[in-house]
């Protein structure tokens, strides 16, 4: 059974391996519904890891995972749907068009195709909609998979790096459905110390899978974030 | 059911766009009746050797179709794409089922005219119902185990050479039923009556296999 009053995500000493290398290593964390928990840094820290373990893509290998009151990966059933991830990999097929895609997607999750269009006119996606997706450049794509990862208006984000891709305009038509003011409880991965701590409530650090920090992001400071990138 | 009309569609219309598996399949089939002209040095073939080669043609253009089916869905996010939703994964093999059994049968379509104008002395227009038949269920229990083993070797680095290892001999029961199925309609002296055996075998192999790949299917996408 799922509990609606609990943390949206919670993780107790939560451990993933890749093989023999430890890729998340004990982490603890708790995130109250509807804040924002950014995720700090370098490459291979094991940030991307943890938000797949948290979409339910990979298991936890020990710990405790708790995602929307549900214990993963025993009751993933109950979450998927009420998830939005947003990967580095848009999951859209190179050869169908975006709004094939979004069709198939909505489809999936159940979705009236009237959000689609809705979606794609937020978006400014609608005049090459139907272009198959290996014809368009990287932000259309980060556009179009923005709108696959809320097309199901879910409650928990999962966003890595989910500006990478698109320039200001872009970055803007996107805010709406995947910031702060759209309301989701969010995980966003960042490696702008700044940009990073301004849309956070709570900021984690890690380093080769381990938690080196954890705390609000209203006391911590962009030197200390980008200490962790030194 | 809607789930999985809406994955055998997105196949199709893969597919379609792609054209990376069906005129492979189909030229694949057309080129080896050539060589198996040429090879055995004979302008016509009937009976069990005629069946033979029918089957071993289309069990090979299989292959290719079985070592394409998950490509997609590995290369372009297409598993966590379907993972992340709120479907049951069973949805995923019916589906891929459905799309190589008309993948299967798209290439016979082309195939077995071809077999029937380069090689076949008998004409099999008499037996033409039963052929249907055989060739259908023996089409099933290819898509079952091809997709099957498809989603195995898919995981693995060396998926174009897992695939046939783990398919050929699972097949190679589906070969024989067929091939001795259709081995009396293809007869120098006149299609004969099929011997009943060899299509229930094909049918219960095909269940068989159907159940197990029910069984196991959602442990081949835990990561």
């Amino acid at each position: 059974m799922t509990d609606p009053s609990a943390p949206a995500v919670e993780l107790e000493d939560a451990c993933r391996d890749y093989g023999e290398r430890p890729a998340l290593r004990d982490v603890s964390l708790s995130l109250e519904t509807g804040r924002t928990l950014v995720v700090f840094g370098p490459n291979g820290a094991g940030k991307t890891t943890l938000l797949r373990v948290l979409a339910t893509l990979l298991r936890p290998h020990a710990g405790t995972v708790r995602v929307l009151g549900s214990v993963l990966p025993r009751e993933g059933w109950a979450v998927r749907g009420r998830i939005g991830f947003l990967g580095h990999e848009p999951l859209l097929y190179r050869d169908l068009s975006g709004r094939e895609n979004l069709r198939y997607h909505a489809q999936l999750h159940k979705v009236d195709e009237g959000r689609v269009e809705a979606l794609l006119d937020r978006v400014q996606m609608k005049a090459r909609a139907d272009d198959p997706v290996r014809t368009l450049s990287r932000g259309m794509v980060q556009r179009l998979a923005v709108c696959r990862a809320v097309l199901h208006d879910p409650e928990l984000l999962l966003l890595d790096e989910p500006l990478g891709n698109l320039d200001p305009a872009a970055a803007g038509l996107v805010e709406p459905l995947i910031g702060r003011s759209g309301g989701a409880t969010r995980v966003v991965t960042s490696h702008d110390p700044a940009g990073g701590l301004e849309q956070a409530d709570l900021a984690l650090g890690l380093r080769d899978g381990h938690v080196v920090l954890l705390e609000p992001a209203s006391g911590v400071g962009s030197a200390e974030v980008g200490a962790l990138y030194a | 059911m809607s789930t999985i009309a809406a994955l055998v569609r997105k196949d199709l219309r893969l597919e379609l766009r792609t054209r990376e598996s069906v005129p492979a399949m189909a030229l694949f089939s057309v080129t080896t009746f050539v060589v198996f002209h040429f090879g055995l040095d004979r302008s016509s073939v009937a009976g069990d050797l005629a069946s033979g080669v029918l089957w071993v043609t289309l069990l090979f253009a299989a292959m290719l179709g079985i070592n394409r089916l998950f490509v997609a869905e590995r290369e372009q996010g297409g598993f966590d794409g379907f993972l992340l939703a709120p479907v049951d994964r069973t949805a995923l093999l019916i589906s891929k089922a459905l799309a190589l059994f008309a993948f299967l049968v798209a290439v016979e379509l082309v195939a077995v005219p071809a077999f029937v104008v380069l090689l076949l002395g008998p004409s099999p227009s008499g037996a033409l119902p039963e052929l249907l038949g055989i060739l259908l269920l023996a089409d099933a229990g290819i898509a079952i185990i091809g997709t099957l083993a498809s989603a195995l070797a898919v995981q693995t680095a060396a998926r174009d050479l897992i695939a046939p290892l783990l398919a050929l001999p699972l097949l190679i029961p589906v070969v024989i039923a067929a091939a001795r199925a259709t081995t009396p309609l293809l007869l120098e002296s006149g299609a004969e009556s099929v011997a009943l055996r060899w299509p229930v075998t094909l049918g219960l192999y095909d269940m068989v296999f159907a159940l197990l790949a029910y069984a196991v299917f959602d442990f081949l996408l835990e990561d």
